[in-house]
């Protein structure tokens, strides 16, 4: 039913975990669909994700897809971070059933939702710090 | 590495005694029940004996029990075919919203057809109120199906209640009793039943084999048609083997009811102590006492109930979420909905089936590993014990 990956990612995910001093946190799905993902994210001056970790509630593959989607947007820009997609993530994982691929369709939009959340801090600072200025 | 069943709500081992009964049917006696030669004749006495022990089990009459494939069968034949053949009367029918969905889909089939169905609710122990079934029933309400036992949960329906309820309204009473044989003690006659599926492969017989009990005079319209076998009610070459296994399995299962049972409820108490002893925020799910010893579904708060089942895997521990039949599904199982669980905490239910080999020492193992497994699990839970519904 699960590809090795999968399994692998689900059994010792290598992103699982909070993060002190994310300035990016997003949170997606819901309990009744049976998936919560929330993932964190830390970007330095130059947006870069300099690290990405997650959490979520939810079956292998949704946890496998969190901790994939972490991978792939670490060291990237934030505008690179914005172009991951569920197939990117898909495609690391391999085969998996098709009632689980909404699990990465949910992972690109934790990590969307982490950048927006990120964007949101960053003008509210903008705006404090032209009061500020004012 | 160490490995522990406990999903025998899902099906079973076959015991030795229901495969010896088995095995000379497959080339010694392999003849066809219904031709007339003595090859037939042989095989024809292993189905009657089979049936005979299966009547006993029930305190029905031999010719009350018709084979099929299952007891999926047994519940789409009872509800289609009871409903087909009284449809003179009626076209509606009430059954209960926790059912296995052998009776759902049959009862969203026949509402395909023009029949109404009514599903009727149940408490938050997973049982069916009476005043509300007396409150549904009509005129042209032909059939009552309420399952004795239930499948997620294990909650013990107040069967004979039910039936003479049905019975006092002139209606006909079927009960799915797939997981109540070699659990709760059937008697037909004494609880009124009119109908009754049962399947094999619960109870230590072989799959793909079950049967309906039918009473006399209760009419039914055949689901497969092709033959005069089962009293010209069921079409198809009956399975001789399994036949054989599945009555041995019955006659066995309630032969060692008393015993099987008490050895479950030490069993059952043991892995319940230790769980609430060890695990916290875990919820129980079904009645407190009017339910099977085999089953026990617990949920685990702020964790998802596949991932539990996948890392319990990766230790050897074979559990369910919900039924097997459903593991599929996203949404949270109909059954704890029904009983008004949430559904953050339906989401995060395990089934235990225990069977009877099981020792202490298995759920030793089981309990270690499910503390360690529900520990990896909520470090990662975006869910906090704070914001725990």
């Amino acid at each position: 039913m699960y590809s090795k990956e999968i399994i692998e990612r689900f059994k010792n995910p290598r992103n699982a975990g909070g993060l002190k001093g994310a300035n990016g946190v997003g949170k997606v799905g819901n309990a009744s669909c049976g998936d919560i993902m929330k993932v964190y994210l830390r970007i330095d001056e130059n947006e870069i994700v300099k690290d990405a970790r997650f959490k979520t509630f939810g079956c292998c593959a949704a946890i496998a897809s969190t901790d994939v989607a972490c991978d792939l947007v670490k060291g990237k820009t934030v505008e690179e971070a914005l172009k991951v997609t569920n197939k990117q993530v898909y495609d690391i994982l391999g085969e998996m059933p098709a009632h689980k691929i909404h699990c990465s369709v949910l992972a690109e939009e934790a990590i969307h939702a982490a950048v927006e959340d990120y964007y949101k801090k960053k003008e509210k600072e903008s705006k404090k710090a032209a009061k500020q200025d004012k | 590495m160490r490995k522990v069943y406990l999903d025998n709500a899902a099906t079973t081992y076959v015991s030795s005694e229901a495969l010896a009964e088995m095995l000379p049917c497959f080339n010694t006696i392999y003849g066809n029940a219904n031709s007339l030669h003595e090859f037939g004749r042989e095989a024809s006495n292993i189905v009657d004996r089979a049936r005979d022990r299966i009547a006993n089990a029930i305190n029905a009459k031999s010719n009350e029990i018709y084979f099929t494939s299952g007891g999926t069968e047994a519940d789409n034949w009872a509800i289609k075919g009871i409903a087909h053949a009284y449809a003179n009367k009626g076209k509606h029918i009430i059954t209960s919203a926790i059912e296995h969905h052998a009776v759902l889909d049959s009862c969203k089939q026949l509402e395909k057809e023009g029949y109404e169905v009514t599903y009727l609710p149940v408490d938050k122990y997973g049982l069916v109120n009476l005043a509300d079934l007396i409150h549904a029933i009509k005129k042209t309400t032909t059939l009552v199906s309420i399952m004795a036992v239930n499948n997620e949960v294990g909650t013990i329906q107040n069967l004979k209640a039910i039936a003479k309820t049905a019975h006092e309204y002139g209606v006909i009473f079927h009960t799915d009793a797939v997981q109540a044989i070699g659990a709760v003690h059937i008697n037909v006659k004494d609880m009124e039943i009119d109908a009754m599926s049962m399947s094999s492969h619960k109870i230590y017989g072989p799959k793909g084999v079950g049967c309906l009990y039918l009473k006399n005079g209760i009419r039914i319209e055949p689901l497969i048609a092709g033959g005069a076998q089962e009293r010209a009610k069921r079409g198809g070459t009956v399975n001789v083997p399994a036949v054989a296994g599945f009555g041995k399995a019955v006659e066995i299962a309630v032969r060692d009811l008393g015993m099987n049972q008490q050895k479950l409820k030490a069993i059952r108490t043991y892995f319940l102590d230790q769980v609430t002893e060890k695990i916290p925020y875990i919820q129980i799910n079904g009645h407190p006492h009017q339910k099977i010893n085999g089953i026990v579904n617990i949920s685990f708060e702020m964790i998802e109930g596949e991932s539990i089942l996948m890392l319990l895997d990766l230790s050897g521990v074979a559990v369910s979420t919900a039924s097997a039949c459903t593991s599929n599904a996203l949404e949270p199982s109909h059954v704890l909905r029904a009983m008004n669980v949430p559904d953050e905490i339906a989401q995060g239910a395990i089934r235990f089936s225990f069977g009877k080999n099981i020792t202490r020492s298995d759920i030793d193992y089981v309990v270690e590993v499910l503390q360690k497994s529900v520990e990896q699990l909520r470090s990662i839970s975006p869910i906090t014990k704070a914001g725990r519904k």
